[in-house]
């Protein structure tokens, strides 16, 4: 692993003062369960590491007024068992409950996770040299089209890259129209939490939208009386600490036995949090059957590009959305 | 799903996929568990850059200068002779390396060093002492909860916060809250059975 400075301030100006001075390969680290990782596996290889996770107040939760306010270094598992967020919002406890384990859950922040890298095994395979990987080095090509590709994208890839994001939490967020406070050299500015992210288009190594220095800051959550009827659902290879095959998150307002407004979101299958919006306009007013649920949730899938090995993700992800959609609507508001 | 007979551009070995950590080809029982020395055989070290960090471990106040890059599990156990946690993946997908910090459960392999500054880690060895173990470590031995015995300092440290987080109340709840220990000898019946018998006793069950 390369050498590297480590540097520990105690306020958001200082650690974006230290990556300035920092210069050529700096980064901000938090938790490390992603960052750390990928430097073990010669991916990462930052110079200068400014650890953001003590910054003063950047820990706070605030559950109480109209926006959900989780401070960027919250831990994901400070935040999951949030009273408010346990008994209204059960996507989004779920989605951090059920992503990694409890020991990555109390060091990975909330922040932290929106940029967690992918899984792709051709993109982690980088120490080794044999796979080219255009989001590890661009222009070198893509080992994942035509290779194993099981747990690649279907929807949102490109030519050049079929990488999944990985996450939950940030499936959740996209599906409560969440957005990001951060912090740069500029200044404080906000976005929504689905402008965080890039397609891959040609340029699948720019993945954040994020400029050099910035932080994020808080994360807020629009507060919304859909947060009771909603679960996040995942799908996996096994039951517990494992990556989604297909998740879904679904926020619900009903009127009697009629659906509203539906809020979904897909994990697990595509190159970005996913917004199935047009699934979302197939239920909206809709009486409420698994028939149409299920409907549903082909239609989330209907633009999905299938490869050689994960095409069974269509028929599972439908089914996925269809559960997730019955499941929400099965709380009470 | 169109399979056809081509075989893949770039083929992929078990042993890569295994090193890669992903999900996809590792068959679906066990997370893959990267292979920790392939990853340091191949990735030399340059000297580098040290960092004094002081930190309370197991209840002792210690002042240490650490290369900013070493994992608290390297410095638990290289510089401090604390070798109860254990390297399997080194990659925070095993458990093995489970200690407390601030009386919290993490992935020793996967905190920098770095970070314990001003914080407090416990170990196994600051658990229990020979004479009076940790209701747990006696609740491992009772239920025969180990075979070989690799995994369970980390798997005793995480039940002990398993326990303390009020995750214990049930199987389910306490299989689900340690999924991240793997066993691979497979001794979860008496692993799950030892922490329930330990949560009713350390009055938490």
């Amino acid at each position: 692993m390369r050498a590297i400075t480590y540097t520990r301030p105690a306020t958001a100006q200082a650690a974006i003062t230290a990556f300035a001075q920092a210069g050529e390969g700096a980064r901000y680290i938090a938790g490390g369960t992603t960052l750390y990782d990928l430097m073990k596996l010669g991916i990462e290889t930052p110079a200068h590491l400014v650890d953001v996770s003590a910054i003063e107040g950047l820990g706070s939760i605030d559950t109480g007024g109209d926006v959900l306010r989780f401070g960027g270094m919250a831990t994901m598992a400070d935040v999951a068992r949030d009273r408010v967020v346990m008994e209204r919002y059960p996507l989004l406890a779920e989605a951090l409950g059920k992503a990694a384990s409890q020991q990555l859950r109390n060091m990975a922040t909330v922040g932290g996770n929106l940029l967690q890298r992918t899984r792709c095994l051709y993109f982690r395979n980088g120490a080794s040299g044999l796979y080219p990987c255009n989001k590890r080095e661009p222009g070198s090509g893509c080992a994942a089209i035509g290779g194993l590709d099981r747990g690649q994208a279907l929807l949102g890839q490109s030519d050049a890259c079929t990488a999944v994001s990985p996450g939950d939490w940030p499936v959740a967020l996209v599906a409560l129209d969440a957005s990001v406070e951060v912090e740069g050299p500029d200044g404080t500015r906000t976005m929504p939490v689905a402008d965080l992210y890039r397609m891959p288009g040609d340029t699948p190594h720019l993945e954040f939208t994020l400029r050099p220095g910035e932080i994020i800051t808080a994360v807020m959550v629009p507060a919304t009386a859909a947060g009771r009827r909603s679960t996040y659902h995942k799908v996996r290879d096994r039951e517990s600490y494992a990556f989604a095959l297909a998740s879904a998150a679904v926020a619900l307002e009903m009127d009697g036995e009629t659906v509203r407004e539906a809020r979904i979101a897909l994990g697990g299958v595509a190159t970005v949090p996913w917004r199935a919006r047009a699934a979302e306009a197939l239920i909206n007013g809709a009486p409420l059957t698994r028939e149409r649920a299920l409907a549903t949730g082909h239609a989330a899938f209907a633009d999905a590009r299938p490869g050689r090995h994960n095409a069974f993700k269509i028929q599972l992800g439908a089914e996925v959305v269809a559960d997730a959609v019955m499941i929400a609507a099965g709380r009470a508001s | 799903m169109h399979d056809d007979d081509r075989p893949p551009a770039f083929p992929l070995t078990r042993r890569d996929t295994l090193r890669a950590g992903s999900a996809v080809a590792a068959a679906s029982v066990l997370p893959p568990l990267s292979s920790a020395a392939a990853s340091t055989q191949s990735m030399p070290l340059e000297p580098g850059a040290t960092t004094t960090i002081t930190t309370v471990v197991n209840g002792e106040p210690i002042t240490i200068a650490v290369d900013t890059r070493a994992s608290l599990l390297d410095v638990l156990r290289e510089r401090l002779a604390l070798t109860g946690a254990k390297k399997g993946c080194d990659h925070g997908q095993c458990g093995a390396c489970t200690v407390h910090v601030d009386g919290r459960r993490v992935a020793a392999c996967l905190t920098l060093a770095a970070k314990v500054d001003g914080r407090e880690v416990t170990t196994i060895e600051g658990l229990g002492e020979e004479a009076a173990l940790h209701p747990m470590q006696q609740a491992f031995i009772d239920h025969d909860a180990l075979q070989c015995g690799y995994c369970t300092p980390g798997q005793i440290m995480a039940a002990v916060a398993c326990v303390r987080e009020g995750n214990a109340t049930s199987r389910e709840r306490i299989r689900d809250a340690m999924s991240g220990n793997i066993c691979r000898c497979g001794a979860y019946v008496g692993i799950v059975a030892a922490i329930e018998d330990a949560a009713a006793k350390m009055g938490q069950g």
